[in-house]
Parts: structure tokens; sequence; C-alpha cells
């Protein structure tokens, strides 16, 4: 037990000791650019949401990004769902657990924990790695269990190692240093599938705060309201106070 | 007679109606050169109400249950119609909370409001916020996310630190050898209805110990010592209508900023709702870094910067503990002869100070790994930087309670006025 508890007050020190993490990308996407969320939506249903759930978000909450239902059933509901459902899976745990080692999470809300720059360097930077089980590895994850899934858009990159005598302490390669080089092209030149991404990294993080468009505008009537009832109750006051002296 | 006067003179025969509404807020005197610290006991009653409403309706669709739990917090979110304001309510309410009370309490140290006759209202306070304490660590549990689960974890597992019946406290107290979902279940009771009632009965008592001895004010001197020929203090305004009027500006302030967080940055920043916890728990992935929310830090980085005695923390555990329990003595530590820190010297000013600064820099190195600042060269044996920062700042903050006795006393103040200053 003590031993237990002693892991436990110190994993994170440990841990974050440990922890050689990459340089991330920045996103930069655009949250208020609806057309780059629904094409996001559309590289969603199509190559992630076989095996990844989405499973608290429902296909008609799409309508939020200007798209009918009739436009949602058309391009986006491939899987013989109804509209109002959530983004489910046929897939089952176990059966990802078996092929993949882990089971894909549900991706309702991982632009939440991850963030949008994580996410937006993941995607960039998976390269061919024959030591692993998928033969892809990435820089952001490394060692991940998912294959690069948008291969054919971006085509194959390899992990060039740094020049020899730059890294001076003999060690492993050291992955800042590393480059990526795209070694065989896909089927979107580099400018085209890094737009693909911003979109897919939008979409995400769309999902993970559906009603973001809604607060901020009623944030703002709020925020209108409460400055008047400001000026209001400073009026009551200072006529209250008046006789204070 | 009116039918509303025959009504009220009905209801005053068989209730103290109008008695109470005098005692309490028409002929309650209370100072009348209140200044701007003077708002966040009255928020702090407001943040209340709300947390109880917002969350009244949370446990109308949250499910305790750890298969369902994280679910329903997302159905909350997105498919109970306005569920994520009030789920932004309730989460910001927790933070802006403790945000009013710590500014409630520092004015209090500031004042001198905890000295006699307030000894008591200080020590129901303290008791508030012990409460409050336990009740935002219970609610925090139940979101069923990683750092719900895994600080849960660590803060339980501090009590299996209690020499010999540790191990077996912590079970008790979990319910299970992990947490788990006995533990969620347990958690939520607490949340939900035991924490809150104490919360409320002290609350009250709180509101009657102050009635009772009556506000004290930014110059720390007695208005009750000056009365007119009719007995009212000279210095005193009736509550109703000058302080609630003028409460009510300081509520549209607090609702302004509460709002620009709610609406516009309800994480803030991974300060008030951390990104980590948007990933549902998991009790066999151990997350890299495991950091308790905001308010709770300067008694983590406490536990952090105690090192371990014989390979058990429990030192740390106790100081961190002894941290909260020490600002119960305040009113016998303090020997200086002013309340308010306006007639105080600058021996009393340089240790507040020196505690607020020890106390913010814990809170900030409480959320950050230890290895924040680096370390020192091979002089000091190559040592954290942050962990012998923390460890200067425990002293501080320990010592600013231990030497009060003596440089209260050695401080050179000057004389208090008569009656109260604007």
């Amino acid at each position: 037990m003590r031993s237990i508890l002693f892991a436990l007050l110190f994993a994170p020190l440990v841990a974050l000791a440990a922890g050689g993490e990459i340089k991330l990308k920045s996103a930069n996407i655009d949250p208020n650019d609806a057309v780059s969320i629904q094409r996001g939506a559309r590289t969603f249903v199509n190559y992630c949401l076989n095996c990844h759930a989405a499973s608290y978000m429902r296909y008609n909450r799409l309508q939020e990004l200007g798209l009918s239902e009739q436009q949602i059933k058309d391009n986006l509901l491939f899987a013989g769902d109804k509209v109002g459902e959530t983004m489910t899976i046929a897939m089952p745990r176990k059966a990802g657990e078996q092929w993949f080692g882990v089971a894909p999470p549900d991706l309702s809300v991982t632009a939440r924990s991850r963030g949008a720059d994580w996410l937006y360097t993941y995607f960039m930077t998976f390269y061919r790695d024959d030591s692993t089980l998928t033969g892809w590895n990435n820089l952001a994850f490394p060692n991940v269990g998912m294959p690069h899934v948008l291969w054919e858009l971006q085509g194959m990159q390899r992990l060039e190692a740094p020049a020899a005598g730059e890294d001076g302490h003999g060690g492993a390669a050291a992955t800042g240093h590393a480059k990526l080089v795209l070694a065989q092209a896909g089927t979107q030149p580099p400018a085209q599938y890094e737009q693909t991404i911003r979109d897919l990294v939008n979409y995400l993080v769309y999902m993970g705060k559906p009603m973001r468009a809604q607060r901020l505008q009623i944030g703002t009537v709020v925020l209108f309201f409460l400055s008047i009832l400001l000026v209001l109750t400073w009026l009551l006051k200072r006529e209250y106070w008046k006789d204070v002296h | 007679m009116s039918r509303v006067q025959a009504l009220l003179a009905w209801v005053d025969e068989r209730f103290p109606l109008t008695a109470t509404w005098k005692q309490h807020l028409s002929e309650y005197y209370a100072p009348k050169n209140f200044n701007f610290w003077y708002f966040f006991g009255s928020l702090a009653l407001l943040v209340l109400v709300m947390q109880i409403v917002t969350g009244i309706f949370l446990t109308m669709h949250y499910k305790p249950d750890a298969r369902e739990a994280f679910a329903s917090v997302e159905y909350i979110m997105r498919d109970v119609p306005w569920g994520w304001a009030i789920r932004y309510m309730h989460s910001t309410g927790a933070s802006m909370f403790f945000v009013v009370v710590y500014l409630h309490m520092l004015r209090g140290l500031m004042y001198g409001s905890y000295r006699k006759p307030r000894e008591l209202l200080w020590i129901l306070g303290m008791l508030i916020y012990l409460c409050l304490m336990a009740e935002a660590f219970f609610g925090y549990l139940l979101p069923w996310g990683q750092m719900s689960y895994w600080g849960a974890q660590v803060i339980v597992n501090l009590f299996a630190a209690v020499p010999w019946v540790g191990p077996d406290l912590a079970v008790w107290i979990r319910g299970d050898y992990v947490v788990s979902d006995a533990t969620l279940n347990r958690f939520f009771a607490f949340h939900v209805i035991a924490i809150p009632l104490v919360l409320l009965a002290l609350v009250a008592l709180h509101l009657v110990a102050l009635h009772e001895v009556g506000s004290n004010n930014p110059d720390g001197v007695e208005i009750k010592k000056k009365k007119d020929a009719s007995g009212r203090p000279l210095d005193g305004i009736p509550f109703h209508p000058y302080y609630t009027v003028k409460d009510m500006v300081g509520v549209v302030v607090f609702l302004m900023v509460f709002s620009l967080i709610v609406f516009f940055a309800p994480e803030m920043g991974g300060y008030f709702l951390e990104h980590n916890n948007f990933v549902p728990a998991d009790p066999l992935k151990t997350p890299q870094h495991i950091a308790p929310v905001w308010y709770f830090t300067p008694f983590y980085s406490i536990l952090r910067a105690v090192p371990p005695l014989l390979g058990s923390q429990f030192p740390g555990v106790l100081a961190m503990g002894l941290a909260v329990v020490i600002l119960f003595f305040m009113p016998w530590l303090d020997r200086g002869n002013v309340k308010s820190i306006r007639y105080r010297g600058g021996v009393y000013k340089t240790w507040l100070a020196l505690f607020l600064v020890s106390f913010v820099v814990l809170g900030y190195l409480g959320v950050k790994p230890t290895n924040v600042w680096g370390q020192f060269g091979a002089w000091l044996g190559g040592a954290e930087r942050a962990v012998v920062v923390a460890r200067v700042c425990t002293l501080l903050y320990f010592l600013f309670f231990l030497l009060m006795p003596w440089y209260t006393k050695i401080d050179k103040t000057k004389p208090e006025p008569e009656r109260v200053t604007t």
C-alpha cells in the first residue's frame, strides 16, 4: 500500500522528467469558418469514423454549420444511422484492442484534452517505421497504435536521422533534430494536405465544444445587459448614499 | 390598517418576521466606511446560492455511476437544453467561490477581523472554508475524467500515510481498494447532501455571530463604542438599504467577471477545467502530470516540499494539514495593540507581504512539475530550484504564524483613531 502511495505521489515527477516532447506546429484554425468545419466533418466521417466513434456527437447537430438535414443524410450518413443518432461505430472494442493493441478512443472531446496544435502536429508527423506493428510511427505520439490512415493523401514520410556529429552525446537520436522528408508523394500536394488537416482539426475542435458559437453570442448579450444594470445599480447606490456623511 | 399590514401583524403575532428583518437588515448597523474588500462576504453568499441552484439542475441529469458519469456530463453539455450554461456556471462557480473566499479571508487578515470579540466568527468562517474544500474535492470526482480520478486517488492516498491505521483508513474512505464506482457514489452523496447541509448551517451561524458582534471595518475600531442618544452607533448605517444597494453594484461587477469566464473562457486556460479531465477516467493509465485544481495547489506544494521521513510521506501530509489548521489560531497568535493594517508598523506589513508572496508562489509551483525552473549548479548539489523555493516559501508560510506573537508585539504601531475615517 505504502509503495503504491509513493508511486502515486511521485508519478507526476518521474513521468515529466522523462517527457521528450516535440515542438508543436501551430494549427492556425479559424473556428468561425463553417465551410472549413464542414470539409473537416467529411474527412472525419470518411476516414476516422470507422475505428473511432464520437458517441456524444449527434449527426443532426451539424445543422449548426448551416447544413440541411437532407445534406447531412446524403453526404455524411453512411452506416445506416438515423440523423438524430450519435456517431457510433460497428467495430467492437475487443476487436480494436486485438488489432491495434488498444481500442481506438472516442473522439468527441479529444480536442479539448489534446489541443488543436497537438492534433495538427500529430497528423503531420506520421512516418514509415518498419519496426512497428503497423509499419507507421509518429513524432507527436511515439509508437502510436494507429496506422497513418490518411497516407494516400499525404504520401509517405521517412524520418531522416540527424547529421552525424551534430549530437555530441552519442546517445539516442534526438527527435528534435530529426527531419521528416516526403519519400513518396500522395494524391494531395503538401499545401492541400495541410489544408485537409487544418479542416479536420477544426472539425474536431468544433465537436469538442458544440454550442460555442451560441455561447459567445449569448455571452455578448448578457454582458450588454449587465453593463446597463451596472449603470442603474450605481445610480441607485449614489442616490441612497447621498445622506451618508 | 391596510390588508397587507393586517397580514403582517397576523404573522408577527406568530413568528418574529418584522423583528428578524429589523435585527438583521433594516436595523443592523454596519460601519459606514466599508471599502472594496467588504464586497466578498455577500459575493460568497451569492456564489453559494448559485452553486446550490445550478447543482440541483445538474443532479437532474447527472448519473453517479462509473460507467455513465462521464457520458452523462457530455449529455448535459450537448443534449440538455441550456445544460452547457448550467454546467459551466457550476464549474466556474467552484473556482470563483475560492476566489471570493480567499479575498474575504485576506480582508480578515488585513483588518484584524479575527480579533476579539470576533474569534468565534473567524472560527466559524474557517469551518466554512474546510467544508468548502471538502465540497470541492468530492465534487471534482463526479465528472469522472482522468484528473477527477487520479486527483481523488492521490488525495485519498494521503490518508494512507497516517501511521498504523492509514491503509485501512484509505479503504474506508474509498469503499474499495482503488477509487471505483463505490467511491463515486459516496462522493456524490457527500457532495450533494452531507456537506451542503453542514455548509448552510455554518453560513447561518457565521451570519448570526457576525450580527451579534457587529462588522469590523478598515480602521479596526469598534463603532459600538460611540453611540447617539437613541443608542445607534454614530459611525453605523443600517445595512438595508445602504449596503444592500451598494452590494448590488458589487454583484453586477462580479457577474460581469463571472459571465466573461462562463461564456468566453469556461476552461480558463486549463485552470478551472483541466484539459486532461476531458479524457474518461482510466484506472489502468496514470496521467503524466497529476495536479490538483488551482485552489488547492498552495497546500499541495507544501505537501511536496516537506521531505519524507523514513520513507513515509506522513510529515508532508501533516504539514499540509497544519497549514490549514494553524489559521484557526489567528485570534490568539496576534498580540498587536491595533487591528487594522492601517495602523500597524512595518514589521507586520513585511511579514504579511512575505506570507502572501509565499502563498502565491506555492500556488504557482503546485500546478507545475518540480523541475519547472531547472536545477541549481553543483554548489547546491544540483537541487531542483523549484523544490528549494517551495521549501523556503513553506518555511515563511509557517513562520508568519509561529512568530506572530512576537513580531506583532514589537511592531511600532500608530495610534488608532477614536472614530472611523473615510
